[in-house]
Formats: C-alpha cells, structure tokens, sequence
C-alpha cells in the first residue's frame, strides 16, 4: 500500500489518481468520483458485470493510500454478519465467573458484559473507526443481492455515517469513509438510498477505451493482438447474445491467447477460447463457427483499411 | 474549492436560478427530484467549477440520474435546457404536433414524448399556431414503420353488471403462492435456532443465573412474482379479465412485475400500481399499442430474456405466463427462449384459457414448444377458474410439468 494521498482537488487529478493504477476511466466517471471523494458522499455505481465497478473501490483505496474494508452482500445478510456481534461465548464466561465470585448485582453485570470488549466488529462499523493514514474505503458489493430490510438499514450508516447500538448508544465516524456501493441491478434498488450518492452507469466502454485498458492491465500483450480482440469483442457486443463479454472478459481473453502464444486472431483460435468471452451455452454454440468467421473478416477489413 | 473566480462566482444568483428552472423541468418529465438534490446540485456544482460543458453535464448527470433510464432523458433535457433557455419554448412548439394520436416508433420518443409533455405543461395556447405548418412531415416520418395492427382498448365499455362482479371476486383474490424460507430470522418460540443475543439480554433481565434459551426460526416471505401476459388477438376474450386479475395481484404484494406481449412486450407494471382498477387500465390501455394484433411469441419471450429477465427473475421469481400458445410464427424460436426462461425462474407456470375446452390437444407448434419446459399447466378463462388457481398455488409444487403430463405424451 502506498503512502496516504490527498483526496483530489479537481476532476483531472481524480481522473489521473485512477490512472495511476491502470484504472482508464472517462470523464463522467471520473466526475462522479471526483464529487463523492469531495463531497464526501458515496458513490454509487451500476452497470453490467465485468465493466469494473468493483475495482474503482480497489483503485480508490490504493490510489489514495487507505485500508479498503469489503461487505459482499447476499441475500439474508444482517446485522450480526455486517455490522457487529456480540462474543457471546465470552459474555457467557464471563457471566459464569462473576456468578462464581458471587456477584449479584445484574445491573453492574449487565453493563460491564455488554461493553467494547465483548464487541465484534463487522465490515461497516469497522469503516466507521479512524485509522492513522485516514479514513478507509468502503466497498458494499453487489448491494442487489442483499433483501430490502439491510438497504434500509443502510440509509442511517450512508447518511449520517453512524451506527445505533442499543447497548453501548450511536457510534460516529470522526471523518466519513470513502463509500462505494455497486450492483448488478438484479433489482432495482430504493430510490431514498440512491438519493444519498452519487449515480453513475457504468458502460461497455468504447473500442479506443478498451485497447487503453487493455494496454494499462497488459502491458505485455501485442500490440496488433489487442487491437483485433478489442475489435472482436466489440462486434460481438453488437450481437443480440444473452450475457455480452464485459471488460473483465476482454482481459481474460487477451490472457488466454497471450499464454497460447497466439499472435493473431484466426478462426480456429476463436472458436477454442470462446468460452473465456461467452458465459452461456446459447451464446457460445451462436457465435461458434460462422458468426466468428464473419466478425473476423468485418475486423480484417477495418483493420486492413486503418493500416 | 477550484474556480474561485469561474462564472460560478460572477454569476452566482443566475446559476443557482437556472439549476433550480433546470430540477423543475426535469422533475416535471418524471425524474424524482426534492429541493435536497438541488441544493446539493448546486453544492456539486461549486466544487466541481464549471470548467467546460462536459464537466457540467457530468457534475449535474451524477446528482440527478440515479437510474440508468433516466439517463436518455436527462440527457435530452441537458442538451435543451442549457443551450438556450429559450429555444425550448421553440422546441416544444416544433414538436407539439406529433403528440396528437401519432404512434411512436419506439422506446425512445416515448421519452421524448414525457418530456415534451413535461416541458409544456403550463403553456399557454400561443404554441400551437406552428402546429399545422410541421404536422404533415412529422405524421409522415412516425407512420411509415410496419403492419402492426394497431388498437386502443377501451376499458370503459365494461358493463356496469360485469365490472362489480369482476370487482367482488378480485377483491378477495388473494394469490397465495407458496412461501419460501428466506435466510433472515424471527423470534419464534418454537424455532429450531437458538438466538443468543435475545438470550443474553434474557439472562441480565432474570438475573437468576439461568439462561433462558430464546429461539427463533427462518422467516418465510413469497418469492417475487412475473406475469407474461399475451394480449394478442385469440387472446381478446380473456385480455380485459386478466388485467383486472393482475392488478390484484399487483397491489395485493410487493415484488410483482407485470409484462403485457403481442407482437411487442410492454412493462406495465408502475401502470399497474396505480390503486384505482379503472386508472390503472385506462393508462395500461394507452400505454400498449398491439392489442388484439398477432402473437410473436417467441420474439417478445426473446426481448424479455435479453432485457428484462435478469433484472426480475434474480431473487427465484415465479413466473405466470398467461398466453394461449398459438404463434403466428409458429413457434419459430419458441422452444430455445422458454427454455431459457424456465431455467432462470424457480417456477413457470403457464395459465391456459384453451385448456377448457374438453377436446384440447396441443396440435400446435407454439403449444408444443412451449409445453415441454413448464412447470404447471392449469386452464384459466374465466374469474371460477382464477379462483381455483390462487388455491392450487398455495400448495408447494414440484419442479416438473403437473396437471399436463397426458397433454405432454399427447403431443
């Protein structure tokens, strides 16, 4: 982790912060983060999987020096799991030998075994603690998995960036966490925690955005190679398929071939790697074959009249 | 912040003016915004500086969209808005004219519609004089697109005696499809899991040295529920009815969505919300535009699975598809699309009306290609046999095609 870094003063800085760690993005994502991280609010952001939601939180925390704490939500997710338990097997022994010691007074019992000590701490209280380099990066991942009733509970955390125990009373950040919440849009999520950040899509990007990414994740990879698969996945974004390939597939692709060392697309290449591209049988058998061969003359052509 | 000498500061009055013209004009075309997302646009805006155009969209798209639909008619209402001000009134008039019963060609000036109707609310007649001038192109270029038969249906030719009798029997439809465990707990007392923390609060309100065990148990809720409804023309009998039906269903739960196809699929499920019946249809009815035309079965079943499927089905959706099965392409591509659908749902349930007819064989292409990959097969025509669905829905059902197996071997 590199040293802590200041939050970015203009919307350049925050697009180059990201930069920094291969991040490419255009500039109304780099808008939108650049207004989250000053307006401390969180960032919330959607769009299809694979186009890099996840790592903004990854990019944002080692751009900017902080610890990134990380909530993966799932449907039944509750407070005892993200937010705080108590140590109930300590409480319990601890019970147990005031009772050997012969106290008697419940009162005096039952503050001192529901104090800090016997506390566990989940992702999001955990976000709300200070740290030395600053406050952390909070990542609520696929916050479209998780039920209705742990988004609204949400709403007390993002908004005031405090947590109600009833036990100990209201734990408050001294400086707001860095928030960053995606989802998939399995399901729409409520409009009263949208209101709290600050939106923004995230696309497929465009063929000049892909190879730079490209060229940021794999420095290594051929410069003739990344432009024809480039070319290729966005053509076959174009085709009404089921799943379309996101970045992260662009990437593994390009991995793919680089390790069997091909230098250039053909048709028989395609048609064995293609199930690192496509995630579903229907897609695959669609493309399989001819579909591959037309996009690959179409980008042989572009590519021929490019130079 | 940057900026400190930028227009922002100059013309700090006029901008927040504008901002706030800019919020009203968006929130008349729909977008749900408060006074709060305004000052805080203002607030982004400031921090941000308004170095060029771009930044500014931006700056303004991450504060007022917040779902990705809404970007297209930000979008629109950005590039119009804060080129002039005054050119809107401009544009407007030019557009008025095809509002007037002219089919829109798709999705996209339908958004355009909302906010053309957003931005004139409130104007005075004088915008209509170019109206006649600009009619002839603008009819020209938005009906020249395909055979689609085309109908508005009435709802309100309903008969007074068959509305109160539909009305007294949905009013008590209850749909109650089975519950499924969801992985959150309640106290329950005879629960299979111990909750400790309730536990522990137990034992220090005792304070005996005891501790009483509390339990609890997994909470059950519904699962979301997806009506696909076929509205085509061998549908026209039923279509009235299973509108009242599901805007039952639709108030009676949360998580439902609602699909009407024909030749086209429609989300009408916010139309639906709507809690007055006879609101709710009127907008439905204007809102779809291929009542009683062909069936496309497969090609709106295609739509669904592309756009729709992974937004609704995600959370083990059960899925009713209401639809008589005869594709006017005959079942072309059928197979493949409800095949996909019944493996991304956890059940799919398929409401016939034919089904009443003693001598039904699935003779026909559409039917057989569906029949094979649906859960259950029940006959529904008329409000009896809604009845007797809602019931057969409340028992758990298996994962395999009940009630048609003979019609299966048949076919």
């Amino acid at each position: 982790m590199s040293k802590p870094a200041a939050i970015p003063d203009d919307i350049d800085a925050a697009r180059a912060l990201m930069e920094d760690q291969s991040y490419v993005a255009d500039r109304g994502l780099a808008t939108a983060v650049f207004l989250a991280l000053r307006l401390e609010r969180p960032l919330f952001l959607e769009g299809e999987a694979g186009v890099g939601k996840t790592e903004i939180a990854k990019v944002l925390a080692a751009g900017l020096g902080r610890r990134l704490i990380r909530l993966q939500c799932y449907e039944g997710l509750d407070v005892a799991s993200a937010v705080y338990e108590w140590n109930y097997a300590r409480q319990m022994v601890e019970i147990r030998i005031a009772e050997a010691a012969g106290e008697t007074d419940r009162d005096l019992l039952g503050t001192e075994i529901f104090t800090d000590r016997f506390l566990i701490r989940r992702p999001l209280l955990q976000a709300l603690e200070p740290e030395i380099e600053g406050s952390p990066v909070l990542l609520i991942d696929e916050l479209d998995r998780a039920d209705e009733p742990f988004e609204a509970f949400l709403l007390e955390v993002l908004s005031d960036y405090q947590i109600t125990i009833p036990e100990i009373g209201t734990v408050k950040a001294a400086t707001p966490p860095i928030v960053v919440i995606t989802s998939n849009r399995t399901r729409e999520i409520h409009d009263a925690l949208k209101r709290r950040c600050f939106y923004h899509w995230i696309d497929y990007p465009d063929g000049a955005r892909e190879l730079a990414i490209l060229k940021a994740k794999l420095p290594g990879a051929d410069q003739r190679l990344s432009r024809a698969v480039v070319a290729f996945v966005q053509r076959l974004r174009q085709r009404d398929l089921f799943k379309l390939p996101g970045v992260a597939e662009t990437l593994d692709w390009t991995n793919a071939l680089i390790q069997l060392d091909a230098l250039t697309l053909d048709a028989d290449t395609v048609d064995s790697t293609l199930g690192v591209l496509l995630k579903y049988q229907d897609d695959i058998a669609r493309v399989r074959g001819s579909e591959a061969a037309n996009i690959l003359a179409e980008i042989k052509a572009d590519l021929a009249v490019a130079g | 912040m940057n900026g400190g000498d930028g227009p922002g500061q100059d013309h700090g009055g006029r901008l927040v003016a504008n901002i706030m013209h800019f919020a009203r004009a968006l929130r008349a075309a729909g977008l749900p915004i408060g006074p709060g997302r305004v000052i805080e646009a203002v607030r982004a805006v400031e921090t941000a500086g308004i170095g060029n155009r771009d930044d500014f969209y931006w700056t303004l798209h991450a504060v007022f969209v917040n779902r990705r639909d809404q970007r297209e008619l930000f979008d629109q209402c950005f590039h119009v808005f804060w080129r002039d001000p005054r050119l809107l009134e401009r544009m407007l008039a030019l557009l008025l004219p095809s509002l007037d019963g002219v089919r829109e060609p798709d999705d996209q000036s339908a958004l355009s519609r909302r906010l053309r109707d957003a931005l004139s609310a409130g104007d005075g007649g004088n915008k209509r004089e170019t109206l006649e001038e600009d009619k002839i192109e603008i009819d020209a270029a938005l009906t020249s697109s395909d055979r689609e038969l085309l109908a508005k249906r009435d709802f309100e030719q309903m008969s007074a005696d068959e509305e109160a009798r539909a009305k007294r029997v949905i009013a008590r439809l209850g749909l109650p499809i089975l519950d499924v465990a969801t992985r959150r707990h309640a106290p329950d007392p005879h629960g299979p899991r111990i909750d400790m923390r309730a536990s522990l609060r137990a034992a220090m309100r005792s304070g005996s040295g005891i501790i009483p065990l509390r339990l609890r148990a997994p909470r059950r809720r519904h699962p979301p529920l997806v009506v696909l409804c076929d509205i085509s023309g061998s549908m026209s009998r039923y279509s009235r009815l299973f509108l009242h039906f599901m805007h039952a269903i639709t108030n009676d739960r949360d998580r439902v969505h609602t699909f009407l196809f024909g030749t086209r699929l429609t989300n009408v499920t916010r139309l639906l919300r709507h809690r007055d019946v006879d609101l709710a249809l009127k907008a439905v009815g204007e809102a779809v535009e291929d009542w009683d035309g062909g069936t496309r079965i497969g090609a709106c079943l295609r739509r669904f699975n592309l756009s729709w499927s992974r937004r609704v089905l995600g959370q083990g959706a059960v899925v009713l598809f209401v639809s008589d099965g005869l594709d006017r392409e005959a079942g072309a591509g059928l197979g493949r699309e409800i095949e996909r659908l019944h493996k991304s749902c956890r059940r799919l349930i398929w409401l016939n009306p034919l089904l009443r007819y003693a001598g039904f064989e699935p003779k026909s292409l559409g039917v057989r290609a569906i029949l094979p990959h649906v859960d259950e097969f029940r006959p529904v025509h008329d409000l009896e046999s809604l009845d007797d669905l809602a019931r057969a829905l409340a028992r758990p059902g298996e994962r395999k095609l009940e009630g048609g197996r003979s019609w299966r071997q048949a076919s």
